[in-house]
């Protein structure tokens, strides 16, 4: 039995709760961001597909793996940008501007 | 794969900023910071794992060639895309997340020893990541195609619906455990990663596209479960905090948008089996029944001498770029001493949040956009409901007829002001695929055309009332 299992265990059961507990109190405006947000740290699988082609033997993983390095990366790039896009609006809020002179 | 303690100490410092990143993303003064914590957190767990692959310089090479292409086409789509295609934006980057996810698992499982027959422990989480991360990739796309409208948006049913689908699930199951428990090949695995594509688009064909944005925000948790089992997979715990926050955290907010739209999920996911859905040709219009069609002149009138204006803003004001005119329109109608707020359902647009965001970059100021709940009871006071692209979010079947698809959806009362008055390109249903009453109702004025070019001819007409 793999002796990190049980490690690995309770940091995905903490990992729930904490998942749980940190987006408690979203208002509904941040919804989307919060959405697209978490879409982009997903894309930490980036480190998983690495992971995979140190190892790779041989043109069938070599590909399969570099298709998993780019979809992942188009994954975190992607989710970030566009994440900071839908965020970018919210900065000029801290005065509201009535636009009729 | 061991971890060294240099690499598990970084690992652990990415996730603690994944997790400080996400809390701030909650917040509206610190989200965007929580943003960059995050990607900071991604940039660090990047580099942590650039190191394992130095005595592979060929894989090496490959991988860096791999980013050199992801990269860019991540950056420029998310720069590029319409902020009203922003929704099927998200669902592709999560799908291609998933599909990333389901790979992992598949070279795995193919590199263990005894060629492809693994033991309990890893073949567990394999099965798990290649099941949910091939389901999120096809059920992404699918959302996409509904999103993008290459495909219908009314639910898609067909005969035999639920037969089929609890076969494809049952034969995943068994593929699952045989692969689990005994020593099938990879042949299995091949099977079973097709059988879960056809899940996943199986899952979302058959509901409705207005409700996209809640399935977008399931498969995201997916994407982040099937994360969190590459990283048993892998023995990367980064990998596993940081797919089950987002798959907790994903979870959660998928409630909270059912709710939003007063809709339980299950209704939401699976309402369509069985049920006699309105045709959209028996929507549109009915042969025959008249609407009350207005000119810009009129309407400009009406809206100079009112004292208090409420705009519903929907997807079709987003379509038509329209929303400058209409913080226009509201300034126009401010300096003739009208009162203008906006609206804001929950679900408008596309997503929850998609409205403010839209409004939000035309300068709107922000104590003018009304949550649903904060300005419901002000409807009966306004003399003119101004509807600009909304549909199904004021559509009084939501309150009346139990057996319509949004019956419970909570709505704004736009049908209490004295007048409403709607801006729509054409007599074409809204995203529910169904008709709504109040466009037939006496008291309504429609105005045909873009949104945009209406707007800026009531900008014109409001000026010379």
């Amino acid at each position: 039995m793999n002796p990190h299992l049980v490690s690995e265990i309770s940091i995905f059961v903490l990992a729930v709760f904490l998942g749980f507990e940190v987006i408690a109190k979203v208002p509904t405006i941040l919804h989307t961001p919060l959405m697209s947000g978490s879409n982009a740290i997903h894309g930490v699988i980036l480190v998983g597909a690495m992971a995979i082609m140190a190892g790779a033997h041989g043109p069938l993983e070599q590909a399969l793996g570099f298709l998993a390095v780019v979809m992942a990366t188009i994954n975190v790039v992607g989710g970030y940008a566009v994440t900071d896009r839908m965020l970018e609006m919210f900065r000029s809020r801290t005065g509201p501007r009535r636009g009729a002179p | 794969m061991p971890l060294t303690s240099g690499a598990a100490l970084l690992y652990l410092l990415a996730a603690v900023l994944f997790i400080w990143g996400l809390h701030q993303l909650s917040s509206p003064r610190h989200a965007r910071r929580g943003n960059l914590v995050a990607a900071l957190g991604m940039v660090i767990a990047f580099g942590t794992a650039i190191p394992a692959l130095h005595h592979a310089p060929i894989n090496l090479v490959l991988m860096a060639l791999a980013i050199l292409i992801g990269a860019p086409v991540g950056a420029v789509a998310a720069r590029r895309v319409k902020m009203t295609a922003m929704p099927q934006m998200v669902a592709s980057f999560n799908g291609v997340g998933g599909g990333a996810a389901a790979l992992v698992s598949v070279v795995e499982f193919l590199r263990a020893p005894g060629g492809g027959s693994v033991g309990l422990v890893l073949a567990i989480p394999v099965v798990f990541a290649v099941v949910i991360g091939a389901v999120s990739f096809a059920g992404s796309g699918i959302a996409y195609a509904k999103l993008q409208e290459w495909m219908r948006g009314t639910p898609i049913t067909y005969p035999g619906q639920q037969p089929v689908n609890g076969a494809i699930v049952l034969a995943i199951l068994v593929l699952g455990v045989l692969l689990v428990t005994t020593g099938v090949g990879p042949f299995a695995l091949l099977a079973l990663l097709l059988l879960s594509l056809g899940l996943g688009v199986a899952f979302v064909l058959p509901i409705g596209g207005a409700d996209m944005p809640v399935v977008i925000s399931l498969l995201n948790a997916f994407t982040g479960l099937a994360v969190a089992g590459d990283g048993f997979v892998v023995g990367n715990p980064v990998l596993i905090v940081g797919g089950t926050l987002v798959g907790a955290s994903g979870t959660f907010l998928t409630k909270m948008m059912s709710d939003a739209m007063g809709r339980s999920l299950g209704n939401l996911l699976f309402g369509a089996f069985g049920t006699v859905l309105v045709s959209p040709q028996a929507a549109a219009g009915e042969g025959g029944r008249s609407v009350r069609s207005g000119s810009a002149e009129d309407i400009g009138t009406l809206l100079a001498y009112a004292q208090r204006v409420i705009i519903v803003p929907g997807y079709g004001l987003a379509v038509a770029q329209a929303q400058h005119a209409a913080r226009d329109l509201a300034d126009q109608l401010e300096t003739r001493g009208v009162a203008v707020d906006y609206a804001i359902h929950p679900v408008a647009g596309r997503m929850p949040g998609h409205m403010n965001v839209l409004l939000a970059e035309a300068n709107v100021p922000y104590d003018q956009l009304k949550e649903m709940d904060a300005i419901n009871d002000a409807f009966r006071s306004a003399d003119v409901a101004l509807v600009v692209g909304a549909n199904d979010v004021v559509n009084p079947a939501a309150r009346s007829t139990p057996g319509s698809p949004i019956y419970g959806m909570p709505i704004l009362n736009a049908d209490q002001a004295k007048t409403v008055v709607f801006l729509k390109r054409s007599m074409r249903p809204g995203f529910a695929g169904i008709d709504n009453e109040l466009l037939y109702d006496p008291r309504t004025i429609l105005l045909f055309g873009d949104a945009k070019d209406s707007l800026t001819k009531l900008v014109a007409a409001v000026k010379a009332a």
